[in-house]
């Protein structure tokens, strides 16, 4: 016969201030198998904690429910008590008090009365629990961390200076990402380059580090600990292994005014090209779309001047396996269209462009050698103005959150323009100014009084042509008066928003997203980190807008849990697998092609039946590869594969208390 | 506005001086049910709807309905499950049995399965299992299968609003209970 223990938590008012918690304890004492209940102000604190202990061994318990947040939140916490006190943590169940009942229902009998069926379906379910064992598997020591920005270099070099193998894998012909287009960074003004090319120099010379540019990861399989990914490597048409990098072959391209993606089309590049000077590895690839080689069959230039012969026309997309135990993603952001804001002409006015059309106008690599020129006449622009929350903060036609990073960089923006030319004024339109950051708000400050930016609060209506300058039309909010600009140069700051295709690597490697297609990391406060699937972490902006050094700290975290993963030889798995009955499995297979894991096999058994002994095939199941999804469970006609800790019995268990 | 309802609302004004709203609600909603002659006033109904939802997705969503403070009515008892996939039909029919008003399976989005796989056999389970319902005399609008992400707090509370509206609308499920209960 069970011995059930119920504790009913409070959660400070959480839950007591609407479910009558001392009457579910009440009505917990007549339920069958409960010889204890109890109710207390915080379950989940050190004394609390405790008086589970005390009375899981005084009471002799041999199953244990408690009443209080979800289990997503402290299950984890509650099986520790538990397993401390001597019981099999898997005794253990968590109904839902808070999240589930106390915080979506008012203080009324109806809350107090579904809690009671929450804790009695608790009751029912914990009575049929079986002490479970977690089993354990190697973990592979190698990490994958997909996407070369800062946020993919940073996690890969601590991951690689803790000792261990990382694949660095990033689609474009060189790492560097984001930051690397960028000039100048916030609040310091430390040049982007200076601070990230080294970092890109490190993690590519790293003996640790395996780097995969101008390659994409096509399929994730297996698990935490042991992932099997397939990285395509795309033909960049020029042996690696061969090219010193000279750059004659660029030199010599005659395809010359191919828009650069690096430099936002405000610059040209050629057919075989690096995207920019600094890349790593600085090694061209052949932009098969434009190459006259393949376009036309007629060129081959490059081939002809390549001091080394590395010129291949003929190589073909390759595919590599890998084996690693965890997989970073820092796949990073894209920005918003802002022609979706037509009043603003961007697209129709050349002078209208983004900021990070303006990073690259201002960077000395760039493609003005840092001189800031309108792209239409390529004079020098005295008043410019800056919009700001192009998409941002914008339910009607952009996003809904804040890119957190323009108010920032506008601001910059400001200053260098402030500095690299003499006698111009920055204007800025604005929503907030907001500058939650070390420094950030002094950084702002200056802008305004040491650069003399003029900073408008209220939206931009239209920008038009007037000669060669463009009107921009606004009102400003303070002073609820109509404002007009006449300027040289309009600066949007677009949105952050997810990548285009964030959705399918998502599904690729297999974890969620959020409605704005930011992945979604396991806990918004407590495991920012990580995400739903074990073994995959997250970093930089592909999980939401930040600026570098959140970005930063973000990727050394995940590397960190990286490195916590691998510092096991081996890992406790989760014990919640599916289990064939071989006396009632009849062999149909049926469950086989169900599960996704591959876990099922056919397995053949020796039996005797009527003193004869006959071989028979049933289903079994690796519990090794078993994620405990219990797909095989409803697919199995005889009803004998079941999921331990969701068993038939238990739910339905569940079923029959909730109906009471 | 009828007569009965009228009169309730203005019992309810002077009552609540006296005992607090959530008191003199119940107490007026007790009141406003028609009683049996002579016999004790039964318990006014309310709709009982399980909810079987998969840890990944669906429960996260409650969970996020939770911390969002988003209500919803409390008709509603969810069932963890590690994954819609492992919710058996069975399961369905022994929840209409045991007195289950309203059946609502929820899992991720199709594609987002954590199991990758699992929530398209969830579709093409029920979609079937649906019409059997209906054949056999269960109305259709008592069970549903949805599909709500761990980031869809409101849609959560919004389904369980109209789920809940539309079983009320229904009244009693007589269909599948076990003969013991049906009185």
């Amino acid at each position: 016969m069970k011995r059930i223990g119920v504790f009913i938590c409070w959660c400070g008012s959480n839950i007591a201030g609407t479910v009558d918690v001392e009457k579910v304890a009440e009505a917990a004492r007549s339920m069958p198998g409960v010889v204890y209940a109890t109710d207390y102000k915080y379950t989940c604190s050190e004394p609390g904690q405790q008086m589970i202990k005390d009375a899981i061994r005084e009471q002799h318990l041999t199953g244990v429910v408690i009443g209080s947040c979800s289990p997503r939140m402290h299950e984890k916490t509650f099986r520790k008590t538990v397993e401390s006190a001597g019981l099999n943590p898997y005794l253990l169940e968590v109904a839902n008090l808070r999240e589930h009942c106390s915080w979506v229902h008012p203080r009324e009998e109806a809350t107090t009365r579904k809690a009671i069926d929450l804790v009695r379906a608790a009751v029912a379910k914990v009575a049929r629990n079986h002490p479970l064992h977690q089993g354990h598997i190697p973990v592979e020591k190698r990490a994958l961390v997909i996407g070369g920005g800062i946020a993919g270099i940073q996690a890969a070099l601590d991951i690689a200076e803790s000792g261990y193998e990382t694949v660095l894998v990033e689609r474009e012909p060189s790492i560097g990402g984001r930051m690397a287009q960028l000039d100048k960074t916030f609040p310091t003004l430390d040049c982007s380059a200076c601070i990230l090319t080294p970092k890109m120099v490190d993690v590519s010379r790293h003996d640790k580090v395996t780097l995969l540019t101008y390659s994409e990861v096509e399929k994730v399989e297996g698990y935490i600990g042991n992932f099997t990914v397939t990285v395509r490597r795309k033909a960049a048409y020029v042996d690696h292994s061969k090219c010193t990098g000279c750059g004659l072959c660029m030199e010599k391209c005659p395809a010359k005014k191919i828009p650069s993606e690096f430099e936002m089309s405000l610059g040209r590049r050629t057919a075989i090209y690096r995207p920019f000077p600094q890349a790593v590895p600085n090694k061209p690839v052949i932009d098969r779309e434009h190459c006259l080689k393949f376009k036309t069959g007629k060129c081959g230039v490059c081939a002809h001047f390549c001091p080394r012969g590395a010129i291949d026309y003929e190589q073909q997309d390759q595919r590599v396996t890998l084996h690693v135990g965890a997989i970073v993603v820092a796949t990073g952001y894209d920005l918003f269209d802002p022609a979706l804001y037509s009043e603003y002409g961007y697209g129709r006015y050349p002078d209208v462009i983004t900021g990070l059309h303006f990073e690259r106008l201002v960077n000395s690599s760039g493609p003005t050698g840092g001189h800031i020129v309108r792209p239409s006449d390529h004079k020098e622009p005295k008043n410019v103005v800056f919009i700001q929350c192009v998409g941002s903060r914008d339910e009607a036609k952009g996003v809904s959150y804040c890119s957190k990073i323009c108010c920032m960089y506008t601001a910059k923006h400001a200053i260098l323009l402030a500095e690299h030319v003499p006698g111009a004024h920055p204007y800025v339109f604005y929503m907030d100014v907001r500058t939650a950051g070390k420094g950030y708000e002094e950084f702002y400050k200056r802008a305004t009084e040491e650069f003399g930016a003029t900073y408008i609060r209220g939206r931009v209506s239209k920008v038009y042509p007037r000669g060669d300058k463009l009107v921009v039309r606004g009102e400003d909010t303070l002073l609820g008066k109509p404002v007009e600009i006449e300027a040289d140069l309009v600066v949007l700051a677009n949105a952050v928003v997810a990548r285009h295709d964030a959705a399918e690597v998502a599904r690729s490697v297999g974890f969620s997203y959020d409605g704005h297609h930011f992945f979604t990391e396991a806990h918004p406060k407590l495991a920012p980190v990580e995400t739903n699937t074990a073994g995959v972490f997250l970093a930089g902006v592909c999980q939401g807008p930040k600026d570098i050094p959140e970005t930063v700290a973000q990727a050394s975290a995940a590397a960190a849990k990286v490195v916590a993963l691998f510092s096991k030889d081996q890992m406790a798995t989760n014990p919640m697998t599916a289990q064939v009955d071989p006396a009632c499995c009849a062999g149909c297979m049926l469950c086989e092609p169900v599960c996704p894991y591959h876990a099922i096999r056919p397995e053949t058994i020796q039996e005797r039946v009527g003193g004869k002994a006959i071989s028979r095939q049933v289903a079994s199941v690796n519990e090794g590869l078993c994620q405990g999804c219990g797909a095989c469970t409803a697919a199995c006609r005889t009803g004998c594969i079941d999921l331990k800790g969701y068993t038939h019995q238990q739910i339905l268990a569940e079923v029959e208390a909730l109906c009471l | 506005m009828s007569i009965r309802a009228a009169a309730a609302g203005s019992q309810t004004a002077e009552a609540e001086e006296v005992l607090g709203p959530a008191e003199a609600r119940r107490q007026a909603h007790q009141a406003s049910q028609p009683a049996a002659a002579g016999a004790p006033a039964p318990q006014a109904w309310e709709p009982l709807i399980v909810a079987f939802c998969c840890n990944w997705c669906s429960y996260a969503g409650a969970d996020l309905a939770g911390t969002s403070r988003l209500g919803y009515p409390p008709n509603v008892r969810v069932i963890r499950v590690p994954c819609s996939g492992r919710v058996n039909p069975l399961f369905i029919v022994k929840a209409f049995q045991s007195g289950a008003d309203g059946v609502l399976v929820a899992g991720c989005h199709p594609g987002d399965c954590h199991y990758s796989t699992g929530n398209y056999f969830t579709r093409r389970r029920f979609l079937l299992f649906r019409r059997l319902l209906e054949f056999i005399g269960v109305e259709p609008g008592r069970f549903h299968a949805r599909w709500i992400s761990g980031s869809e707090g409101p849609k959560f509370a919004q389904v369980m609003t109209e789920i809940t509206q539309e079983v009320r609308r229904l009244g009693p499920n007589r269909m599948l209970r076990d003969a013991r209960d049906v009185q």
